[in-house]
């Protein structure tokens, strides 16, 4: 059965390592590996963050099971894996998949027509590869409820921009080199803005506060401008 | 019971333990930058832990209490006056109705905590009444407070413990013949309040310690890093040594926690606080002690800090040793409070 490790990243926390780099199977892993330590309820366990290729756990060494929660991390890790058959299958939760609405270009999407000239393509053949792929969400990162989507079509690959904007307002649809996501709110960045969601993507008031979570799939749909504005009018 | 802020100081917030169990939508931790030292500020006011306190920055506050109150301030020392009379940190402080707390300049060290009886009842977010600033989330928006805003006091207290008119008199009896209205005793701030800046931060070896160029990892354990002026809760930023990787390390996005040593590109490292990224892709030279981290707290901008390497078992232990310690100086707290 293919391994993981486990390195202690401080006293009270670990990092569990499923492989290096950015893959959607390495990922695949991470999320299982959540489910199955989520579904395990461990008191000592405070928080369980994946990444790429990696999942954060950070636990409460003091609480009763706490100072064998590394080992017993591993085990629970072991027999889950080995319940589900190992990796790479579906491990019975079948992902939510969200349909995001997303005015591209304009004022929206300022940097639409620098990714169409960068990939030798119109910008209505950019929005349709943008939006015919099912991404799912990698890891949320960077500012709260920013979600890294994989499964960008690499045509549309274009490296950051040499000078971040200082506000990237709330909603942008990005391309960051291999990657794209979505500003959940006004935020400094340097990734390329092909449109803007009028979806709330992260709002600290709501349960859950995020619109997306780890292990979800993601499908843009192309608005013009009225149905953006009317779709931001409605929400509350 | 309401506290009215009369003046904000330079960064006053609201904070707790922090939050826990949402870093997988990418919410942090945030919480005291000290979190012994807020248990201690939550133990003389016989408080639970994780009350809400405030946690002040180089300049404090001026806070008017409109009913009597109890308070207690730990971390950094800082002079405190109750209607212009100074008072004792470290120990329960009686503040009647309609007096005015002044806390000054910390000259040494960085914050302090102010815990009040019952705790400060501001709105939780997320589970946590602690402000992320650098998130904007939180109470009040995560805002620092501002003149003009007032607090309510919470009921987050340990039951059986006295603080009624009896320990008031009582005190007040104490203290008349000494002139200086101190309480009848203190919590010893030492070790909780390190106050020794020669003495270097242990530092656990990071994931890519081993890509720093052989004289980087020398200068690392043998020179001074001085903290720059863009340092704050997310994280302390140090100039000093350039610190190079003999490869360019290859590596993608993996989670993060306070204490984390990252390395930029420029060579200078920068320290993550309790408001630090909960992910980051720069590679990890090394991980500060928990022990540790409430001198790390304490560093302003212009001071300097050196390291000293550190094996994981020791800091587990150092770490499970001053747990014991804390728990034991909370009983004895209690204690007294209970006679």
């Amino acid at each position: 059965m293919a391994e993981f490790s486990i390195e202690p990243l401080s006293e009270d926390s670990l990092l569990l390592r499923f492989g290096e780099g950015i893959d959607a199977r390495t990922n695949a892993r991470v999320h299982q590996a959540a489910r199955i330590l989520r579904a395990a309820g461990l008191a000592s366990l405070i928080d369980i963050a994946p990444a790429y290729a990696t999942l954060l756990v950070r636990f409460d060494r003091f609480a009763a099971d706490g100072e064998a929660l590394p080992a017993t991390v591993a085990r629970v890790l072991h027999t889950g894996l080995r319940r589900d058959g190992g990796y790479a299958v579906d491990s019975g939760s079948t992902p939510r998949t969200l349909e995001m609405p997303v005015c591209y270009g304009g004022d929206f999407g300022p940097d639409l027509a620098a990714v169409a000239a960068h990939a030798n393509l119109a910008m209505d053949e950019v929005v349709a590869r943008h939006t015919a792929v099912d991404y799912s969400v990698a890891m949320l990162g960077f500012a709260p409820g920013f979600p890294y989507l994989l499964g960008l079509d690499p045509a549309l690959q274009l490296p950051r921009r040499g000078s971040p904007r200082t506000r990237v307002p709330a909603g942008s649809v990005a391309i960051g080199g291999a990657q794209t996501g979505i500003y959940p709110r006004e935020l400094p960045g340097g990734w390329n803005l092909v449109g803007r969601t009028p979806s709330v993507l992260f709002d600290p008031l709501r349960d859950p506060p995020c619109l997306l979570a780890p292990g979800d799939r993601v499908r843009f749909r192309p608005i013009d401008a009225d149905a953006f504005a009317r779709l931001a009018g409605s929400r509350v | 019971m309401s506290v009215a802020i009369l003046k904000p100081g330079l960064l006053t917030t609201p904070q707790d333990l922090g939050r826990r169990g949402w870093t997988h939508l990418g919410i942090g931790r945030a919480g005291a930058f000290d979190t012994a030292a807020l248990r201690i500020a939550n133990a003389l006011c016989g408080n639970r832990r994780g009350a809400c306190a405030l946690e002040i920055t180089l300049l404090g506050p001026t806070l008017r209490f409109q009913s009597e109150a109890w308070i207690a301030v730990t971390g950094a020392p800082v002079r405190l006056r109750v209607d212009g009379v100074e008072h004792a940190t470290w120990a329960p402080i009686h503040v009647p109705a309609g007096s005015t707390l002044e806390l000054g300049p910390i000259r040494n060290g960085c914050r302090s905590w102010v815990a009040v009886r019952g705790g400060f009842d501001v709105e939780p977010v997320l589970g946590s009444r602690s402000a992320d600033a650098n998130a904007r989330l939180g109470p009040l928006g995560g805002r620092p407070l501002r003149a003009g805003d007032v607090l309510e006091t919470g009921s987050e207290t340990v039951p059986g413990l006295c603080f009624g008119p009896d320990r008031r008199t009582h005190r007040d009896r104490t203290n008349t013949a000494s002139g200086h209205p101190a309480t009848r005793w203190r919590a010893d701030p030492r070790p909780w309040f390190v106050d020794d800046p020669n003495r270097p931060l242990r530092l656990l070896p990071g994931r890519h310690i081993d890509t720093l160029a052989k004289t980087s990892r020398m200068h690392m354990f043998s020179k001074a890093f001085k903290v720059n002026v863009d340092s704050n809760r997310a994280g302390l930023r140090l100039a000093g040594p350039t610190l190079e990787c003999v490869a360019p390390v290859e590596m993608v996005s993996e989670g993060c926690v306070p204490g984390l040593l990252q390395l930029p590109p420029s060579g200078q490292p920068i320290a993550f606080g309790p408001e630090g990224p909960v992910s980051g892709g720069y590679p990890r030279i090394g991980q500060v002690a928990a022990v540790d981290l409430p001198r790390l707290a304490q560093l302003k901008p212009g001071d300097t800090l050196r390291f000293t390497p550190c094996t994981f078992d020791d800091a587990v232990h150092a770490f499970e040793q001053r747990e014991r310690a804390l728990i034991r100086l909370e009983a004895n707290i209690a204690a007294r409070l209970s006679a």
